[in-house]
């Protein structure tokens, strides 16, 4: 008879619920933080975490949040990019969104967020802006 | 005759109850045949109050939050009920971008937010006992 894996298992269901909460990936000096939860309260600890061990540890100079695995995003998340921005403009960084839909956006537009961060469609288009 | 129609959903004090808590209200809202639009203004507004319960209300520690709702015709009415250590002033907590915990990165847009996405806004809380939003949404 085969032996089952000795584990506890409430182990095993935190670490199966908790699924990865965003792909990083870094373009030049350009961290790409490509969500793939809804960005509330409770992801954004990971994310933030995440997030700025790279920042200080790999030279980013500017920052895009790509939306286009997230469809929601609450006052939470406005704190969440507020501190990346706080990171990154005193290096002369910049922070950009891409990839938001109707209600995302709604949440940037009421909070005022677009007087000081870019949207853009495509994370493409975000990059070749930074580095133009 | 008046439709009428609700529900009661009780949740532990824990952050990953806040996605549940805004699908259970936006799941139930449904039978109303909201708009894409009107159904993400709910899930902000339940989504800020219940984190507001949490990080506030009981301090990231443990306690149960009551999500109430109710349907009558086409009005949406949502009460989030905690029983933490209530809000000294309201009307501070209340002023967008003001704060408590800034070094936990909090926009203070909470309150701004539930105001703008719902139609009516109630807040009544008592130091020691705990608080309780109230808020109502047509459905058009």
């Amino acid at each position: 008879m085969e032996k089952k894996e000795n584990k506890p298992k409430n182990m095993s269901i935190l670490q199966l619920r908790e699924g990865v909460k965003a792909d990083f990936e870094i373009i030049n000096k350009c961290l790409v933080i490509k969500l793939k939860e809804e960005l509330d309260h409770h992801n954004a600890l990971t994310i933030r975490e995440q997030s700025d061990k790279l920042i200080s540890g790999k030279n980013i100079k500017d920052i895009i949040f790509d939306f286009t695995g997230s469809d929601f995003m609450d006052s939470s998340g406005i704190g969440v990019i507020m501190g990346r921005y706080k990171k990154v403009i005193f290096t002369g960084g910049k922070v950009a969104v891409t990839g938001v839909n109707q209600g995302v956006d709604r949440i940037f537009r009421l909070s005022g967020l677009y007087k000081i961060i870019h949207k853009f469609d495509t994370i493409e288009e975000a990059v070749k802006e930074f580095n133009s | 005759m008046d439709y009428t129609n609700e529900m009661l959903l009780e949740i532990e004090s824990q952050s990953r109850n806040e996605g549940f808590a805004r699908m259970v209200v936006a799941g139930f809202v449904a039978q109303l045949d909201p708009t894409i639009e009107e159904i993400a203004d709910i899930k902000t507004a339940v989504s800020e109050a219940v984190t507001n319960a949490i990080i506030h209300g009981y301090n990231n520690g443990q306690g149960k939050i009551k999500v109430f709702c109710k349907i009558c015709n086409h009005e949406v009415y949502i009460e989030v009920r905690d029983s933490g250590v209530g809000i000294e002033d309201i009307e501070k907590a209340m002023e967008p971008l003001y704060t408590t915990r800034p070094e936990l990165e909090r926009s203070g847009m909470g309150f701004a937010f539930m105001e703008a996405f719902m139609d009516d806004l109630e807040v009544i809380s008592k130091v020691g006992e705990g608080t309780i939003v109230k808020m109502k949404k047509v459905i058009h």
